[in-house]
């Protein structure tokens, strides 16, 4: 197939991954939106396949068929609570996939190099003004491949910018993988998600982002294989070290933040491998990130370069000290309160998906629609361990999504509301955002449950939350501490429920 | 050890310290019940009902207190159940230090420990024992039931076929828990309702319940009732000659007037002044709360109704909570059944009487020997100071427009400088890079664009599966490594291969597993 015929499919697949996005924007088109994506990368796929500079079609087809198995293994056995490590997981992937590339690209440079030396021209052979000195004859241009040639065709400025596009692609790449990596244990629960850097801190990951640009300009002047890989490593070692660093309650920022360098990775890789598919792709993943990033920052009220930094600002004076006692309760309290109750909210957080409380949180709320009663969900955007986490596992669990509202669109129904019922949620219902100046998450916005009739606290025991900030939320007189696993808990509410 | 409540012997007193609830409660804590024969008849409670609890009946007062380690009861005890006290033996019941100071000496004397309910501290930790709430909110609630008894007309506003009802209008003075429980019943009947109190931060309440809150044209700095643990203090001649103005002025429209106001340890003030009542209309009814105290209004006849000459009714009576038993007595058992739950920390029914403790030492009058009256301040204070708060400046229509316009600029402002500098450095850039670049580079710059405007309309619900189907189609990648498998490097093959198959696995479990998660879903 001609060049013109592939552009043209990448043309249609690339409006079909712009419809994709922006299909997301209702649950409903959401579901016809995910197939344009896959008719998409179906087009663009069988498009390269069959076009120009493809070769071991069939190896490539049965690689596609082995991967396809794995992520078909993966899709389906995973649990709707583990989708943030799936998620980090694939980052990982991507990033890796990133780098090779980059590596096959700096290869193919040297080889495309040395092609033309034997045939008595060199790589970059044409004037800047387009001009061409050396006529590069056919037949010595026939062996290579088509990205060959595409090198081979290049000025010399062009093999630079080439370089550092590569470059890029391959240090964006392995930031990416190892990050994604450290966050994928994290999440997963096999690396300890507190916060721990190595002594020196953020000054080795300057220096060490320092160092990887001395190599670069090394390896643009050079074109050798041992700055690549020494900068490589230390990508890889950013990666690792940045991301260690951070605590787990700051990985919706973190995850979408990888989402974003693994777009721009895939973009990077697209100017160097100069396919313009890659390039739109890669920029409307790594735009997608990065805004994902920014409405996680403005939940927390926090800048991204403190999140990415790790760990939360002094308090700037002393922080309100919190008086009273916290009540507990037994389930047979909160199921009078609740048979009572005309209209309920539940805020669920990552205390909810790390019990797995879900289904019984479900149940709960059909029993209570069941009779009569309103029935709502508050979500704060950084709820979960991912965005739109809390969404996900309550879908999961049959929840309406209709009843599932955001911050802004149920805050203001806090005080006609009979009970507020918080699950595994903490930083993200402190008043002290809003009352205390000092507090360290001062201004942050947060569901303002307490002032609902009556607040119910679903919780292991006392002790802070992620932030280690004191919860005045708990000391409140109208609020009924339900001590406990949070599973553990709504089952035993759930039979005293009529 | 053993818990006994004897019958009240108080005359008209109907209410009873242990239900055959709070007895069942009191059970699981290890402790054993007995109540002497008869005890729960004013409230509701057969014998039979509390022998069904497993409660022990037993025949005369004096058996029980011979019986009892622990006595509850709701009145102080009179001169004969103070010759039953024995040492070592608990009393809880109502009991003032300051009127019942003689009793207190001697129950002190005698080695006997005394807790008296009302002087449980007004802490948020003890509001589950705190009696006099409890009880407030009863007589709160009967001071509506009792006015609206004696008042001719309905509460709520009608307009029938055979003619037009006013709602009735009732003023509701000080709004502590008894005020607030008035506020709400009347509220609830459908009159209008007034009401008023000397710390103006009760304001917010008095509207949560529905009422309108009487604010006074007064300048002078209101006092904050925090200070005093939530209680009314004295306050400035001044501040009350605008009161009284106040008051004089709704006099001839308010049909209902319920006074609670009390300042503790003194004589009720008058708020109700004799000239008010005179300009009130006829059948118009005030019930006074404080008739225990004095009275709010001066006329008040302690536990009398009476009739002035010009018709109006004032009711004086004192045993509101008594008057509806069978609730005061469940309450006020459930507050004994809280204070012994602090009583038994460890629930084997061992009394532990923690004198560190601020609920149990503020409540204890007497304890080991010793009168441990008046008590030591509260390690905690009882509410937290209202920090003073900066009111928002209303801004006039023209600060808003300029406000805006000032935002509209500086938005402006940002917005070109941005596109300044964006754009000189897409032109420098321009300047040293060749076309093949700056073509590409178009193409980026508009997808950037194109994904900022789409990714803002993504539903917040759907951030997780924005996420996957992003992930799935990252892996174009895989473009990159299928163009270079072809190669006829070793090397360059073999990396490809993994690159493929990585980027396969992406693609597959990215699109299913968003596929699954929409999949799910559901409108209700």
């Amino acid at each position: 197939m001609e060049l013109g015929f592939t552009t043209a499919a990448y043309v249609v697949a690339a409006v079909l991954f712009i419809l994709s996005l922006g299909g997301l924007s209702g649950q409903e088109s959401a579901k016809r939106a995910v197939w344009y994506g896959i008719v998409g990368m179906f087009i663009a796929v069988v498009a390269t396949l069959i076009g120009p500079g493809a070769g071991l079609w069939l190896l490539s087809l049965v690689l596609i068929a082995g991967g396809g198995i794995v992520g078909y293994q993966l899709a389906t056995k995973v649990e709707m609570t583990q989708m943030p490590e799936l998620v980090a997981g694939m980052h990982a992937l991507v990033g890796l996939t990133a780098v090779f590339i980059g590596f096959n690209a700096h290869i193919m440079i040297g080889y495309v190099d040395n092609h033309l030396m034997e045939h008595g021209t060199v790589l970059g052979g044409a004037l800047v003004d387009g001009q061409w000195v050396q006529s590069v004859e056919k037949a010595v241009l026939e062996p290579l491949s088509a990205f060959g040639q595409l090198i081979a065709k290049k000025t010399t400025v062009e093999v630079t910018i080439l370089k550092i596009e590569l470059v890029l692609g391959v240090w964006i790449g392995a930031v990416t993988f190892t990050g994604s990596y450290v966050a994928w244990g994290k999440l997963s629960g096999k690396v300890d998600s507190a916060a721990t850097k190595l002594p020196g801190g953020h000054m080795l990951n300057a220096a060490a982002a320092g160092a990887s640009l001395i190599l670069a300009i090394i390896y643009f002047s050079t074109g050798g294989l041992l700055p690549l890989v020494l900068l490589t490593l230390l990508a890889l070692f950013i990666g690792w070290h940045l991301i260690m660093g951070i605590g787990g309650a700051d990985m919706p920022v973190v995850v979408s933040m990888l989402n974003s360098y693994s777009g721009w990775a895939a973009a990077a890789i697209g100017f160097s491998l100069g396919n313009d598919l890659l390039i739109v792709v890669g920029a409307l993943v790594g735009s997608s990130g990065a805004i994902l990033s920014y409405i996680m920052c403005k939940a927390m009220n926090r800048s991204f370069v403190s999140v990415i930094l790790g760990g939360f600002g002094g308090p700037a004076g002393e922080q309100m000290a919190v008086e009273g006692e916290q009540i507990a309760i037994e389930a047979d309290g909160v199921a009078t309160a609740l048979n009572e109750a005309d209209s309920v909210i539940i805020i669920p957080g990552y205390g909810m998906a790390v019990a797995q409380a879900q289904q019984g949180v479900a149940e709960l709320t059909r029993k209570l629609r069941a009779a009569g009663k309103e029935v709502r969900f508050a979500i704060h955007p950084v709820a979960g361990r991912l965005p739109g986490h809390m969404n996900v596992l309550l879908a999961e669990a049959k929840v309406p999504y209709d009843i599932v509202l955001e911050m802004d669109e149920i805050n203001d129904d806090f005080p006609d509301t009979d009970v507020a019922i918080v699950i595994g949620s903490n930083d993200i219902v402190n008043p002290a955002a809003q009352d205390d100046p000092n507090s360290p998450i001062a201004g942050m916005p947060v569901l303002e449950c307490w002032k609902a009739k009556q607040v119910f606290v679903s919780k292991r025991g006392q002790g802070t939350g992620y932030s280690g900030i004191e919860n005045p939320l708990f000391f409140k007189e109208n609020t009924r501490m339900f001590y406990g696993d949070a599973k553990q808990s709504i089952d035993k509410l759930l039979p005293m429920i009529d | 050890m053993k818990i006994g409540t004897p019958k009240e012997i108080f005359e008209g007193e109907r209410r009873v310290a242990m239900t055959p609830e709070s007895a069942t409660a009191l059970q699981k804590l290890g402790h054993i019940c007995v109540v002497e024969t008869g005890a729960g008849l004013g409230a509701g409670f057969s014998d039979a009902d509390y022998k069904a609890a497993g409660v022990e009946v037993v025949k005369t007062a004096a058996a029980l207190w011979k019986a009892a380690d622990v006595v509850a009861k709701v009145r102080a005890p009179d001169a004969t159940e103070m010759k039953r006290l024995r040492e070592d033996q608990t009393l809880i019941s109502f009991f003032s230090p300051v009127a019942d100071e003689a009793k207190m000496t001697s129950a002190a004397k005698k080695g006997a420990t005394v807790v008296a309910m009302e002087m449980i501290p007004r802490i948020s930790r003890a509001q589950k024992m705190d009696a006099l709430s409890s009880m407030a909110n009863i007589a709160g609630y009967r001071a509506v039931i009792e006015a609206g008894n004696n008042f001719g007309r309905f509460f709520t506003g009608q307009i029938t076929a055979a003619g037009k009802v006013p709602p009735a209008k009732v003023l509701v003075v000080g709004a502590g828990v008894a005020g607030l429980a008035a506020i709400g019943t009347s509220t609830s009947l459908g009159a209008i309702t007034y009401a008023f109190d000397v710390r103006p931060e009760v304001a917010e309440q008095v509207e949560s319940m529905g009422a309108e809150f009487v604010y006074l044209d007064f300048e002078e700095e209101q006092q904050d009732g925090s200070s005093s643990g939530g209680y009314a203090s004295v306050s400035s001649p001044e501040f009350r000659e605008a009161q009284l103005a106040k008051f004089r002025e709704l006099a001839p429209e308010v049909d209902i007037v319920i006074t609670t106001a009390l300042i503790p340890n003194r004589e009720a003030p008058e708020l109700w002044t004799e000239d008010m009542v005179a300009s009130m209309k006829p059948g118009s009814v005030i019930v006074d709360l404080a008739a225990e105290k004095g009275g709010n209004c001066k006329l008040t006849v302690a536990d009398e109704k009476i009739v002035t000459d010009n018709g109006v009714t004032i009711i004086g009576y004192t045993d509101f909570p008594s008057r509806m038993a069978t609730q005061s007595s469940s309450l006020y058992a459930t507050n004994i059944r809280h204070l012994m739950t602090d009583l038994t920390p460890e629930k084997d029914g061992v009394i532990n009487h923690d004198m560190e403790d601020d609920v149990i030492r503020g409540a204890t009058i007497a304890h080991a020997n010793e009168v441990t009256f008046p008590p030591p301040p509260p390690k905690v204070a009882a509410i937290a100071a209202a920090p003073k708060k900066e009111a928002a400046k209303e801004l006039t229509p023209e600060e808003k427009r300029a406000a805006e316009v000032a935002a509209f600029k500086a938005q402006t402002k940002n917005q070109v400088t941005l596109l300044a500098i964006g754009g000189g450095l897409v032109l420098l850039a321009g300047l040293y890079t060749p076309a093949s670049f700056m073509q590409h580079f178009i193409v980026f710059v508009l997808s950037v664009f194109i994904g900022f405007q789409v990714i803002w309309g993504v539903a917040h619900s759907l951030h997780t599966p924005l996420m996957a189907v992003t992930n799935a189609i990252s892996s174009i990648v895989i473009l990159g490594a299928l163009i270079q498998i072809g190669s006829s490097s070793g090397v360059i093959t073999f990396l490809a291969i993994f690159g493929i198959f990585m980027a396969a696995i992406n693609i597959f479990g990215g699109f299913l597993v968003t596929r699954r998660m929409l999949a799910m879903f559901q409108k209700s």
